[in-house]
């Protein structure tokens, strides 16, 4: 708690730094797409919100693995705190691509395997919510959950693959599933610069997220000893 | 291993002595069987295609309507604290109980798929590449879903929540299991599903008992 923070004001200041350099670079110096126009600055947005909805829950995992190993009580607080981010995330990856699959693709959702093996991860998060909400005051609560966490983690590879064999079997080979465009540099940067603004957004509420958590912890344990102080006296 | 007999032999009894649970995931699997039909409207030729799709959901909705019970009894009179002490690993006790839930939920339920194929007017090779999936994909579910039943144990009153974890985490399962029936889009692509279900079944099978283990103890602690 103590040294903790010292990290606030800087995760802040580079954060709002990398948004604001990656928000001008998006909008006013980078160039519009050939085919798509404008609207490929969508993905300066949609690109950081997807990578987070995984890196989230590989945080959580290792957080799992702290907490069912190590039984350390800091890993159960980063697990509880990353999970709705998590979600946040992964349903911000899912509305962005929604807009910006209407005007490129004519539709706001297409069975498509990423974005279906996306929604399942946001339906694991839920659950994982909802068991946070359940267990949270149980005693093992938070290493129950950490073995759903990782029970979670070892499926996501295999739902991945395998709803993209089951989107190859139902549709042929999406168009729009370009195999790995070459970006120009002009498109990289801000892309860049926007996923580490995201990065960084994400340590900072995380990190706020966790002292919040303690402090709550630490109140919960004063009722606690004051009502038993209260019964004895 | 007699100890794993003998724990096999005493679920099973209390299964058959118990009853009910078992008639009731049959009529609920046949009331799932009758609803589709309905909403879909009488088109045969278009229900004998939806049909491995419509059964596999049917099975899913059934196993995990009966799943929060698998350890909950054992838990509450205090057989599992017993069970923890016998001279069999609580795994290989977890892995008996997952078998005899088997045996008491998914085999009725495959046992009764001819009576929905009837009703889906499923040709004979489609009914019969059914019931294949469903016995190579089941025992994954059943292995899944007592992961989440395990963790049911804790959850005072909040049993629902079981459903809602496990269910995403079978989606491969329904993925492969639906693939496995339908009318090979390609050639081979069906006998592949069938083994990548089969791989599921088989790996959710041997890992699982460990999780399950592990969040029963949590759970008695």
């Amino acid at each position: 708690m103590a040294w903790s923070r010292f990290f606030i004001w800087p995760l802040a200041a580079i954060s709002a730094l990398f948004f604001a350099l990656g928000v001008w670079f998006a909008f006013f110096n980078s160039p519009a797409d050939y085919q798509m126009g404008d609207t490929v600055r969508i993905m300066y947005v949609h690109v950081p919100n997807a990578w987070l909805s995984q890196m989230v829950y590989g945080l959580m995992a290792v957080s799992a693995v702290g907490s069912l190993v190590w039984r350390h009580p800091m890993a159960d607080v980063s697990m509880k705190a990353a999970a709705p981010q998590g979600a946040a995330f992964t349903a911000m990856a899912l509305f962005t691509g929604a807009l910006w699959g209407r005007p490129t693709w004519g539709t706001f959702w297409e069975w498509d395997g990423r974005m279906t093996s996306t929604l399942i991860l946001f339906l694991i998060y839920l659950g994982l919510i909802a068991l946070w909400r359940a267990l949270e005051h149980q005693a093992n609560g938070p290493r129950l959950i950490a073995i759903v966490t990782l029970v979670g983690a070892v499926n996501i590879p295999i739902i991945k693959f395998s709803v993209d064999w089951w989107n190859t079997l139902h549709q042929p080979a999406s168009v729009f599933r370009a195999d790995g465009p070459t970006m120009p540099g002009s498109i990289l940067m801000p892309l860049f610069l926007m996923m580490f603004a995201f990065t960084f957004l994400f340590a900072l509420l995380q990190t706020l997220r966790m002292r919040t958590e303690i402090e709550r912890r630490r109140v919960r344990s004063l009722e606690r000893r004051h009502v038993a102080e209260g019964a004895t006296a | 291993m007699s100890a794993f007999l003998a724990l096999v032999r005493r679920d099973l009894t209390l299964a058959m002595r118990s009853g009910g649970s078992t008639l009731t995931l049959i009529a609920f699997y046949l009331a799932v069987g009758t609803i589709m039909p309905i909403a879909i409207g009488p088109d045969k030729q278009l229900l004998a295609q939806l049909a491995p799709a419509l059964i596999w959901v049917g099975v899913l909705l059934s196993m995990l309507l009966g799943l929060d019970r698998l350890f909950l009894n054992d838990h509450e009179d205090g057989s599992l604290a017993l069970m923890r002490h016998a001279n069999l690993p609580l795994a290989a006790i977890c892995l008996g109980k997952l078998l005899v839930h088997w045996l008491v939920t998914a085999l009725p339920l495959i046992l009764m798929t001819p009576v929905m194929a009837m009703l889906f007017t499923m040709d004979g090779a489609a009914l019969w590449r059914t019931v294949l999936a469903l016995l190579a994909g089941t025992p994954a579910v059943v292995a899944l879903g007592g992961i989440g039943a395990a963790v049911a144990v804790s959850l005072r009153g909040g049993g629902f929540l079981a459903p809602i974890i496990i269910l995403p985490l079978t989606i491969p399962v329904l993925i492969f299991g639906v693939s496995a029936i339908a009318p090979a889009a390609g050639a081979g692509t069906s006998s592949a599903a069938f083994l990548f279900l089969v791989a599921i079944s088989l790996l959710a099978t041997a890992f699982s008992p460990f999780a399950i283990a592990l969040a029963l103890k949590l759970a008695e602690d």
